[in-house]
């Protein structure tokens, strides 16, 4: 030993002289050439230096000089120097003339040497500065191998400090190079403690975790006052890097609950800062103990991911809703908190894990809560039918019935016989859609109020089933018309006020009507006659037919009879002057077609066409060229099965486009598609569609092409082209050809169940696993009762239904925020019972 | 070869001599008038023979005390017909109101009397065609090639007279009092001749054998007179309102169990009694002894040398003598009538007082030959009600329908209905069908679904056991899946001892309805139709094999099973996922933005909308809508011109998903403990 220690004396002046001898290059370089003189002079007392001494540069140390020199920098951020000490070439002292030596770098703390290091384990800047500074550190450090060790220290610090417990799979790395430069700045706060050992960090409990790969965790002993207790340990979850661990301790070191007492839109925290969210405990005065440990909880759950505050309502003028009970704050600037409503903590962590999850993927934000939506599923039991919903919220309305009598099977039969027409109305009065029609009949009623002739009435077939059967009315609602001894219609249009109204008043007129006299033709055609119709803006219809024509006529009268109700039809036998074909220049058999109140009269000439033909031209005549769509007239039009080039106007459309439309729609041959506009104001859902159309509302006028058939591609007239028919034409061409390109296109997706169902298969094998589907079990068949499927024989009976409710409870101990007064929500996943009545 | 010429001309002989029919029926009981007018509603060629000289000829002595223990329900509260039928017990199906048992009777328990009026009315104001006093003593088999069943059945009456039928109803009944045969059983008194003047046992002690509703309708009778009443069985007592069964012991013939309980000298013992002897002492008095005793001793001596179990056990419960015994066993069936040929067997274990039959009601030996009423109640014994009036009228016309559609070519009886239309076809049956009602877990409502699922066929009240067999039984197809509309009570619920008045005996919330133990309607889905080999893999105590998915409505209080949240949701919600589509109702205003926004319409919009029959609604009622925020009211909004589109859903139904925002009473987060 002491003859070592000669000769580290011997080649030390050797060093030194060497040193001197060879001139400093490039000053400005962090890495300073002495010589070895220079160099030990140099030395003060307390300040670290990492020495390499060489002879001129050897070939083989080259690379190694390079990462010295590249760590340099490094090192003087913890006062370290480096020094290249140039061994003149007769010097064999101590650190110069070895051959071994030169393969070696120093640690000098002061002139004491610390450490020699084999160049080979310095091999980049990390391990260079990882084992530097472990060197240093010695003391801060504490290097363990079992578990027993850090179980030790963790002891030792009880009360006093926390642990930072790092597992680096080997020295030297970037990992440990981050453990200790953070142990150099924290070393003096937290006792740092580092393994190499896989295996104590699978006895400390974290089997799964890769020891392939860092690990730190923050232990924390000084909250652990009870000897007996040992240390939470709070993982990282990052990899391991400076700054990531300086982010960890500095999360660790903030206060686990804050209590605030302000507005939570001012209050900021260390997590904030550190781009972390920050949830809010809603507490009052009268649950505050059980909500500070409800916060602690959750505070614990989400150390490192978010911080927790207990917001005291009381003390702050909160304008959120009374039930909600947690915040949630974001880091992002101008996100206002959002306020909910939880059930158990698992979801206050789910929130913000989720969210962290999201960010990550960095989806947006709606879809975000999309997503949470799905993955409830707990919405399953709110009605998300619109009909149903509003038909229930309307429910203590008491509607307006005495207009319309209510019919038994009784007194079905006479009351038909009272009146000319007697409209039913067939519902179930359980059933959300009769009930809606219901509504609307009632209004029916209010407009028919002192018609003549007319009796509005109802049959409830929850009452009657036999008398709906009997009137072969098989779905709900159902209307018919009943005329006084004669046939029924039923009614088959549009459940809507209006609809029905005009329905029951035109069906008071025959269907055709017959008309004796030329004036009442004319009549007729003016929309004068009869007189019980002259309210409604109806347009005529008039067939024309000398006696001789029966099959033409035949055929329009079964049309009548289809179209009763929808359409006014008159029919007129002309004699042998053919006044009216003449004027209309038509020869019977003919139809006339009044638009307008007989403004424009239109002939068409009947051929040998059947009723259903017949019923299908009159529908199709009667369509307008260029009609407003609203939701009432939609149907006809689609049934067209054409492309729809809807002008979308907020009010009515203008003059100039009206015409230039009018002209297009016009135009021979018969265009492929349905012109028509929109007027905003009157189908105010009109902008629903526009906004499912565009990202931005387009400025109005706009003109559309939606091929709602095929395809469903939808595009925009330019709106710098002025609405005329030339270029909408010239338009029409590019989209054919393919030149343009859509803005949008309809989703061609399935209506698929908007939720799911409740899976009472799974539920009852999960709770009884064999007994349902497997084995048997006869009621009354005492061997088999205490088979062990039905635990506890005839006791279990009762304990069965709760038993889905038990397992969830055991799985997640100290979750279930049911757990305790005060609730009232105890409803919602328990079986409510009705013993008690 | 001359004999066998001969035998050959005789047998031509006597079938030229004989009366043709299709249909026979045998007894003008409840069960085979309610076939006979379904038969003659459809026109068929049938005739109904009785021995007696009316119909109905059981009541005119049964119950020997007159008190029918079906309920007669004059008042429910509503009006609807089919639901009352689910309280009216009395009643055969027909179409005329005045053959209403309500009609005949004012008392919920009507005298018998009344039944047998009812049942000659039913006779006679519905023309049905009985041939009174002919009792059929012989039934034989003949074959035939060209007969609907490859057989003909030869019907014999007490005058020799033949009668040819291609089809037989057996709706005879079970009538052949049920005896045991022990040393002392002439000492034994019949149910069936007993007097039922309480005077005649005054100051008796009369020991009754016989645990059912006659022997304790028989003790209440004369509970006030005698000394004591002691009954014996080898079962124990079931009573009714704890198995839901309705031919275990009713509530209002369970006197003698009061007094029993309360040590008013009453009581009940359980013992076989084929080890039972019954000696005569001098007096007269009858002494109960064991078989066993008997057997052993010398024949030669009197009863002096009998040995009494008191004798070695001086506390034996039935040591005191008897006045007079009573046997009160029940009835089976009369297998005495048919040829062996036939192969009318008794079924095994407690049904063997009944023929043994398929789930379908045809017999097990011979084809064509259906066994109707009570005796047919070995397919759903100790389960439902198909061994009384109130459920064998209703298996009688489920009988009728596969008759009509086997010899007739007339299918099932079905309504086809679009798909929108599901959820409320299955509303109103469970709410109003009686059949399925009184036949729960036997018979069942069939949905046969349309391909693509835009329409389905209903089938009513079809015998679950052969459903396998639906194809062929109904003569409708099920390609595409099918549902099953069944009622059930709770698997583990009823039963002779279990308690069924324990607390949270019912279950309210929907999703936890498949706990539910009273009765509930039960829908299966089946992808495919079960298979025969599926039927018989059934898990023990299930109607049916394991379904592709099951729901359950959960049981109601009031069986109003109508409650928008609580029951149709949930129905919706599972008719959807199984079909795989949307099930909502949408006004007209959706459908129309849905019409522009996506190429295809939910089947609601498709078949109502676009076939101009949209739901338009009141004003008030989208009000209404747009508060729950599942429509939006596009007038007031001002359209934010900056929102991104969301083109990838339509935004109604994006809103349709967004305002789903539960809404919950006032909670605090409050946590149990720490971790």
């Amino acid at each position: 030993m002491s003859a070592q220690k000669d000769r580290w004396v011997f080649s030390f002046s050797f060093l030194l002289f060497c040193a001197s001898s060879i001139p400093t290059r490039g000053s400005a370089r962090l890495l300073q050439e002495l010589s070895p003189q220079e160099y030990f002079s140099s030395l003060q007392a307390g300040r670290a230096s990492l020495a390499y001494f060489s002879h001129n540069v050897s070939p083989g140390a080259q690379p190694f000089l390079e990462q010295i020199e590249n760590s340099a920098e490094a090192l003087q951020d913890y006062g370290i120097s480096v020094v290249k000490v140039n061994c003149p070439k007769e010097d064999v002292s101590r650190y110069c003339g070895k051959e071994n030596a030169l393969r070696k770098a120093y640690l000098f703390r002061g002139n004491m040497l610390i450490r020699e290091f084999p160049t080979d384990a310095l091999f980049d800047v990390n391990s260079i500065v990882a084992n530097v500074l472990f060197a240093l550190l010695f003391n801060e450090v504490k290097y363990v191998e079992t578990l027993a060790d850090l179980q030790n220290i963790e002891n030792a610090l009880k009360g006093r400090s926390n642990v930072v417990f790092a597992y680096v799979p080997a020295t030297g790395t970037a990992e440990h190079r981050a453990v200790m430069e953070a142990a150099f700045v924290y070393g003096t706060v937290h006792q740092f403690v580092l393994t190499t050992e896989a295996t104590l960090l699978k006895d400390a409990g974290n089997d799964k975790s890769d020891v392939s790969s860092a690990r730190l965790f923050f232990c924390h002993c000084q909250r652990a006052t009870d000897l007996g207790q040992p240390c939470r340990r709070t993982a990282m979850g990052q990899t391991l890097t400076m700054l990531n661990i300086h982010r960890h301790l500095k999360l660790m070191g903030a206060p686990l609950v804050t209590e605030v007492a302000e507005d939570p839109e001012k209050v900021s925290t260390v997590h904030l800062q550190l781009g972390l969210p920050l949830v809010f405990i809603l507490s009052q005065k009268e649950t505050y103990e059980a909500d500070r440990r409800t916060a602690e909880f959750v505070a614990w759950q989400l150390l490192g991911k978010a911080g927790v505050a207990l917001l005291s309502r009381d003390l702050v003028d909160l304008n959120v809703l009374l039930r909600s009970n947690v915040a949630l704050k974001t880091p992002e600037e101008g996100v206002p908190i959002k306020y909910l409503v939880l059930e158990d903590t698992d979801e206050v962590i789910t929130l913000v894990e989720d969210k962290n999850k999201v960010e990550q993927i960095q989806e947006d934000k709606a879809e975000d809560e999309e997503d949470e939506d799905e993955k409830e599923n707990n919405n399953q039991d709110i009605q998300d039918d619109q009909v149903v919903e509003a038909v229930s919220r309307d429910k203590k309305r008491e509607l307006p019935l005495e207009e319309i009598l209510v019919l038994t099977e009784e007194t079905f039969h006479s009351a038909l016989l009272e009146t000319a027409r007697t409209v039913v109305l067939f519902y179930a009065s359980w059933e959300a859609v009769s009930l809606a029609v219901l509504r609307s009949y009632t209004e029916v009623a209010g407009h028919l109020k002192g018609t003549q002739g007319v009796l509005l009435s109802r049959v409830n077939c929850w009452d009657w089933p036999g008398l709906c059967t009997k009137e072969n009315v098989t779905q709900f609602p159902t209307i018919k018309i009943y005329e006084k001894g004669e046939r029924s219609v039923m009614y088959n249009g549009m459940w809507g006020t209006e609809e029905l109204t005009s329905f029951i008043m035109l069906s008071r007129v025959s269907c055709p009507l017959k008309l004796a006299t030329i004036d009442e033709a004319e009549g007729y055609l003016r929309g004068e006659f009869p007189s019980e119709l002259s309210s409604y803006h109806h347009t005529s219809l008039l067939g024309v037919f000398s006696t001789a024509t029966s099959e033409a006529r035949e055929a329009f009268e079964e049309a009548g009879n289809i179209l009763s109700g929808h359409v006014t039809m008159g029919m007129y036998f002309e004699d042998d002057d053919l006044a009216l074909s003449r004027k209309y220049a038509v020869s019977p058999p003919a139809l006339l077609l009044a638009r307008s109140r007989g403004r424009s009269v239109e002939g068409i000439a009947l051929s040998k066409q059947s009723t259903q033909d017949m019923v299908r031209m009159i529908r199709y005549e009667l369509l307008d060229i260029f009609p407003e769509i609203t939701v009432q007239n939609l149907p006809c039009y689609l049934q067209l099965r054409k492309p729809f080039l809807i002008l979308f106007s907020d009010g009515d459309v203008g003059q100039m486009e009206s015409k230039e439309m009018l002209k297009l729609a016009k135009g021979r041959p018969q265009p492929a598609f349905v012109a028509c506009w929109l007027n905003l104001k009157k189908t105010p859902v009109g902008r629903g569609i526009l906004k499912a159309y565009f990202a931005t509302m387009p400025s109005l006028p706009v003109l559309i092409w939606v091929n709602l058939h095929a395809g469903g591609q939808v595009f925009k007239f330019p709106s710098e082209q002025s609405i005329t028919e030339m270029n909408i034409l010239s338009w029409l061409e590019k989209l054919k050809a393919g030149l343009e390109i859509p803005s949008s296109t309809l989703s061609d997706e399935d209506w698929k169940p908007p939720l799911p169902a409740y899976d009472f298969l799974q539920m009852m094998e999960t709770a009884v696993p064999e007994l349902p589907l497997h084995t048997s079990h006869r009621r009354g068949d005492t061997p088999q009762r205490h088979l062990p499927e039905s635990p506890g024989g005839d006791t279990a009976v009762p304990e069965e239904p709760s038993q889905g409710t038990k397992a969830e409870k055991v799985g997640s101990p100290g979750r279930d925020l049911r757990g305790t007064a005060p609730r009232l929500a105890a409803r919602e996943k328990q079986g409510k019972r009705h013993s008690e009545l | 070869l001359g004999l066998a010429l001969y035998a050959g001309s005789l047998c031509t002989a006597s079938s030229a001599a004989s009366l043709y029919h299709d249909y026979c029926i045998i007894g003008a009981g409840p069960s085979g008038l309610q076939a006979a007018y379904f038969l003659q509603q459809a026109g068929r060629d049938y005739v109904v023979f009785e021995r007696s000289h009316a119909p109905g000829s059981f009541f005119a002595l049964y119950p020997r005390h007159r008190k029918l223990i079906s309920i007669n329900k004059r008042y429910t509260g509503k009006s609807n017909g089919e639901f009352n039928l689910r309280h009216d017990w009395n009643s055969l199906l027909s179409h005329d109101r005045r053959l209403l048992f309500q009609r005949y009777s004012l008392d919920f328990f009507p005298h018998a009397d009344a039944m047998v009026r009812y049942l000659e009315d039913f006779a006679s104001l519905l023309k049905l065609r009985v041939r009174y006093n002919t009792a059929i003593v012989h039934v034989t088999l003949e074959r035939d090639g060209q007969a609907w069943n490859g057989h003909y059945f030869f019907l014999t009456d007490q005058d020799r007279q033949n009668y040819k039928c291609s089809s037989l109803l057996v709706a005879t009944g079970t009538w052949v009092p049920n005896v045991v045969n022990f040393p002392g059983s002439e000492y034994v008194e019949g149910y069936e001749t007993v007097s039922i003047n309480p005077e005649d046992f005054a100051g008796q002690t009369v020991l009754i054998l016989g645990r059912g509703n006659s022997a304790f309708e028989t003790a209440e009778n004369i509970l006030g007179v005698t000394n004591f009443i002691h009954m014996v069985s080898r079962s124990r007592v079931r009573l009714s309102w704890a198995t839901h069964y309705v031919g275990d012991l009713r509530a209002i013939n369970n006197g003698l169990l009061d007094t029993y309980q309360l040590k008013s000298l009453d009581g009940l013992l359980e013992g076989d009694l084929e080890d039972l002897a019954i000696v005569k002492d001098k007096k007269g008095k009858l002494h109960i002894t064991l078989r066993f005793y008997l057997e052993n001793r010398n024949t030669s001596a009197g009863i002096d040398s009998v040995t009494l179990p008191q004798d070695e056990l001086d506390n034996f419960a039935t040591r005191a003598p008897y006045d007079r015994v009573i046997r009160c066993l029940g009835w089976k069936f009369d297998f005495s009538i048919y040829n062996r040929s036939l192969r009318m067997m008794p079924g095994k274990g407690n049904k063997k007082k009944y023929p043994q039959i398929k789930p379908s009601y045809e017999s097990r030996g011979t084809r064509g030959l259906f066994v109707l009423g009570t005796a047919s109640h070995s397919v759903d014994f100790r389960k439902s009600a198909g061994g009384f009036i109130h459920g064998f009228r209703y298996t009688t016309r489920a009988v009728h329908r596969l008759l009509e559609n086997r010899h007739h070519g007339v299918p099932w009886p079905s309504t086809v209905y679009p798909i929108t239309q599901l959820t409320n076809s299955i509303i109103k049956r469970v709410n109003e069908a009686s059949g399925l009602y009184q036949m729960f877990s036997v018979l069942a409502d069939i949905i046969l679904l349309r391909e693509n699922a835009t329409a389905f066929e209903y089938l009513e009240e079809y015998p679950v056991g052969v459903l396998a067999e639906l194809e062929m039984q109904t003569g409708r197809k099920a390609p595409n899946g099918l549902f099953v509309v069944i009622m059930e009570y709770g698997r583990n619920f009823s039963g002779a001892d279990k308690d069924v008045f324990y607390y949270n005996r019912a279950v309210g919330e929907a999703q936890h309805a498949w706990q539910s133990n009273f009765l509930h309607p039960v829908i299966y889905y089946y992808k495919h139709l079960p298979t025969e080999r599926e039927m018989r893999l059934q898990p023990p105590d299930w109607p049916l094999p394991r379904p592709d998915a099951v729901h359950h409505i959960v049981e109601d209080f009031l069986t109003d099973w109508t409650a928008p949240n609580a029951h149709i949701l949930p129905l919706r919600r599972f008719l959807e996922n199984c079909l795989s589509t949307d099930l909502r109702n949408f006004f007209a205003e959706s459908c129309f933005l849905f019409a522009f926004t996506r190429q295809k319409l939910p089947p609601f919009c498709q078949q109502g909308y676009v076939r101009m029959q949209g739901l338009v609604g009141s004003e008030g009622l989208q009000r209404h809508a747009v508060e729950a925020g599942l429509l939006e009211d596009y007038a007031l909004t001002d359209f934010p011109g900056d929102r991104p589109p969301d083109s990838r859903k339509g935004s109604q139904d994006q809103l349709l998903r967004d305002h789903v925002i539960p809404v919950r009473p006032l909670q605090h987060l409050v946590n149990a403990k720490d971790e």
